[in-house]
């Protein structure tokens, strides 16, 4: 009877959701205020009842209801209960669910946010965001119901991908999903410009936090994501361009070209039609994502259960939601002129040049996600692109960028001259140089001139970040810093660290793999790794084989790691777990391969220096939004706002 | 302004790919041994371990084989296809029984009925791996003089078999000499 409660209460959110599309849009169309006011109580309803689907199936999971067909498919009664919970959005349906639970996150949060915000512009916002979630309700009731009976019901579940059981991707997936669709809100406020042909900036200054926020969680799940597949894989790789990697860097990467061009729109009121396109893109870009991962048109590791009926509806969706947005654009953005000018030395066109490589990279990552799909479909026969391409063609645009970006945060608006920004920047500029040349020569083994120019690449960035809080700092005004420059500043530092993790990683690692028996031992580098033991480890609903490895730094011991191969007894299947030693400066990773007979097993060894600094940049990126969004010009714009309210409604009823 | 039309102009554009990649198959891999010999085999048999099933017994007509196994789902799924086809008495079905344990293979076919004029044993597999199989259930289908005309992945489905196997079968079977 309690699923039911879960379909049912689907039901009841699916006309609401019906409600608060078309009623506000249809208000503001007629300038009917009952109207529009029924869109945010039709919101808050919604909500409430895809909570109560939510928590519906959550608790089937941990009550082990193997009645209804999905819970039956991705649990078990020996799973731990922490791994129940994630289990609810482990696969399909539920993680659907859990996207339209964060939809709906996303949409309260706007609208509480946006009780200051013109009527009518508003009206608009809740209306496109209840259009979203009426399609994404109909997708999850017509074609994936989560609730589904399995007459009679199964003894005990299929248990959950033996993938999905690990502590970062429980987490991952709703850290993901608030970062792609919180897209819809920028995409919202950029659909209500254009239905009413609002001249003026302001709304670029409403629409940046939530912009900031939904990239601030984007980047974390993106990291989560890639730390997962490090340690999870037995690879010991960090990225893998695989499509479904892909479908969500391309939201991120349109994301930042959309936070820095709304930087413009805000200050310059330039870039106008520009921006709303960049806002429209990175929402498309993320239910292209969607349709990708889930219609099995491209091969990936994610196994995804994919379905072509499913692969057309999200089709159709998409066809509707980004055709609608983009013909509106075609539309209505020739009328978003703006007269300002700004000269070819000026933060306008280091922005330009940011939003131009951005969407660029973008399009080389769908360029090559794309390329099987298009060549199949062409009767061209079957391709894939691996790595190399990504890796070859995407420091083209990345490369410029990161080279531009030290110059273009210490250029000034309008009008700028190079030789007063050159005196911000030449110190960071000559130290990185002369670092980066120093690290090539004498730090690790075999860098070449391309690693020296990434890594010369990564401090510059980092240096430059640093120049506006050492100003402050030797003026002794740390605290009147704007929360908006540190923003600006710690999210550009962690991207040079990013950048140094990826540029050391990627040229020095060294890897080993290496057939050994207990008592034998490897090296690699001045690292000693002995397999000491083997032995079996009985886990909840896994049996392992544990191997101990003690490692030597010239010989003395530094670490013991316990690599497993797991095999989780109910799907068979083999998982590894790989060994980490993990400092800022290196890990120290051991994967277990595959048993070579007697005690003789092959084993994965690697040394990997400052790949930690891949993941601790993404968290700094993410900070850096963090503290960006605090600033107190978003607080006054609410003030702003609302003294407005009164002489904005009057004009626009007028 | 005909810029901005570009983006709906390159919207349109992918949806037309993503219209065609629905229908298609990124993971279908074409198989090497179609229009080739099929690899030669002989197989304790399934009924009669005594006697042999192999490329030798199939010769001379045009064939099925199907590769099964009691612990396959999907191969459970077609079986009553597989019986409806032995039904219309088109083609001899033979089984590659892959990976099995042989009393169960039994039981199944006793419970189930039996579609397969004979099942070879292939109980390590390695005459699957000669036939490039890499998952159950799998059908290939044989021309008289031994050559692999198609291949199908997957559970089979009677619309499958009369719109796409059917047809191939009589034209081979025209061709026999």
């Amino acid at each position: 009877m309690i699923p039911e409660l879960g379909q049912f209460a689907l039901i009841i959110a699916l006309c609401l959701a019906l409600v608060q599309g078309v009623m506000p849009l249809a208000g503001a169309q007629t300038r009917n205020r009952m109207w529009m006011a029924i869109g945010k109580p039709a919101a808050a309803g919604q909500f409430v009842f895809v909570l109560l689907s939510f928590l519906v199936l959550t608790w089937a999971f941990i009550q082990n209801d193997f009645s209804v067909a999905y819970v039956a498919n991705n649990s078990n009664s020996a799973l731990p209960l922490f791994y129940r919970i994630s289990a609810v959005w482990g696969a399909h349906e539920g993680s659907l669910l859990l996207w339209i639970l964060v939809l709906n996150i996303w949409s309260i949060s706007a609208i509480i946010g946006g009780r200051h915000l013109p009527e009518l512009f508003n009206a608009r916002v809740i209306g496109v965001l209840g259009l979203v979630s009426v399609g994404f309700l109909a997708f999850i009731l017509f074609t994936s119901n989560p609730f589904d009976r399995l007459i009679p019901a199964a003894m005990d579940g299929r248990d959950l991908n033996p993938l999905l059981q690990d502590p970062a991707l429980a987490i991952h997936p709703p850290m993901l999903y608030f970062g792609y669709v919180g897209f819809a809100v920028p995409f919202a406020f950029a659909i209500a410009v254009l239905l009413e042909g609002r001249q003026g900036t302001d709304w670029a200054r409403w629409a940046k936090p939530w912009a900031t926020m939904s990239w601030v969680c984007l980047t974390l799940g993106i990291a989560l994501g890639s730390w997962w597949a490090y340690y999870e894989l037995g690879w010991g790789g960090w990225w893998f361009w695989d499509p479904v990697e892909n479908a969500s860097f391309m939201p991120w990467l349109m994301g930042t070209a959309l936070i820095h061009s709304l930087s413009v729109t805000e200050k310059r009121g330039l870039f106008k039609s520009w921006t709303l396109l960049l806002a429209i893109s990175a929402f498309s870009l993320s239910l292209l994502g969607t349709f990708l991962v889930r219609s099995g048109v491209l091969v990936s590791v994610h196994a995804f259960a994919s379905d072509p009926e499913r692969g057309l509806f999200i089709l159709i969706f998409l066809c509707v939601v980004v055709g609608a947005a983009l013909t509106l654009y075609a539309w209505r953005a020739p009328r978003m002129t703006s007269d300002a000018g700004f000269a070819a030395f000026s933060r306008e066109s280091f922005l330009l040049a940011n939003n131009i490589l951005l969407v660029i990279a973008t399009f080389v990552v769908l360029i090559g996600t794309l390329f099987p799909l298009v060549m199949d479909a062409l009767g061209q026969g079957k391709y894939s692109v691996g790595p190399q391409y990504f890796a070859a063609v995407f420091i083209i645009p990345t490369l410029p960028m990161a080279l531009l970006l030290g110059i273009g945060m210490h250029t000034a608006w309008k009008r700028d001259k190079w030789n007063r920004v050159s005196r911000h920047v030449r110190i960071g500029a000559s130290l990185a140089l002369v670092l980066a040349i120093a690290i090539s020569l004498l730090a690790w083994d075999g860098g070449g001139v391309l690693s020296a120019i990434g890594i010369f690449a990564a401090l510059w960035v980092m240096f430059a970040a640093l120049v506006d809080p050492l100003a402050y700092l030797r003026k002794g005004q740390m605290r009147r810093m704007p929360l908006a420059l540190w923003g600006m500043s710690i999210a550009h530092f962690g991207l040079g660290v990013f950048i140094l993790g990826a540029v050391v990683t990627e040229t020095y690692s060294v890897e080993r793999d290496q057939a050994l028996s207990v008592g034998e031992s490897t090296s690699v580098g001045q690292f000693e790794f002995r397999f000491d033991d083997l032995r079996q480890v009985e886990g909840p609903n896994y049996t392992a084989v544990e191997g101990v490895i003690s490692i030597f730094d010239d010989g003395e011991e530094i670490a013991v790691l316990y690599p497993q191969k797991r095999v989780y007894r109910v799907q068979q299947s083999p998982m590894t777990e790989s060994g980490i030693d993990a400092r800022l400066g290196r890990d120290l990773y051991v994967a277990l391969g595959d048993p070579l007979g007697g005690n003789a097993w092959s084993l994965r060894v690697q040394y990997k220096p400052l790949v930690r600094l891949i993941w601790l940049g993404c968290i700094i990126m993410s900070i850096g939004g963090l503290v960006a969004v605090g600033d107190r010009r978003y607080r006054i714009a609410r003030q702003d706002a609302t003294a407005r309210v009164p002489a904005g409604t009057a004009r626009e009823t007028g | 302004m005909w810029r901005y039309f570009l983006p709906i102009a390159f919207f349109v554009l992918l949806v037309g790919f993503f219209l065609r990649g629905l229908s298609l198959d990124p993971s279908e891999i074409p198989s090497p041994l179609l229009g080739k010999p099929a690899p030669a085999f002989e197989l304790p048999s399934l009924d009669d371990p005594a006697s042999t099933v192999g490329t030798d017994t199939m010769k001379g007509k045009v064939a099925l084989l199907n590769v099964w196994g009691t612990w396959c789902g999907g191969c459970r799924q077609e079986h009553d296809t597989l019986m409806a086809i032995a039904a219309t008495g088109e083609v001899p079905i033979y089984g590659l029984n892959w990976k099995d344990d042989p009393a169960a293979a039994r039981e199944m076919l006793r419970q189930m009925g039996n579609p397969y004029v004979a099942s070879g044993i292939d109980a390590d597999g390695r005459v699957a791996i000669d036939w490039g199989v890499y998952g159950a259930p799998e059908t290939f289908l044989l021309a008289a003089d031994g050559t692999v005309i198609y291949k199908y992945i997957g559970p089979l489905n009677f619309g499958i078999w009369q719109q796409e196997i059917l047809p191939l079968a009589l034209q081979a079977k025209e061709q026999q000499p």
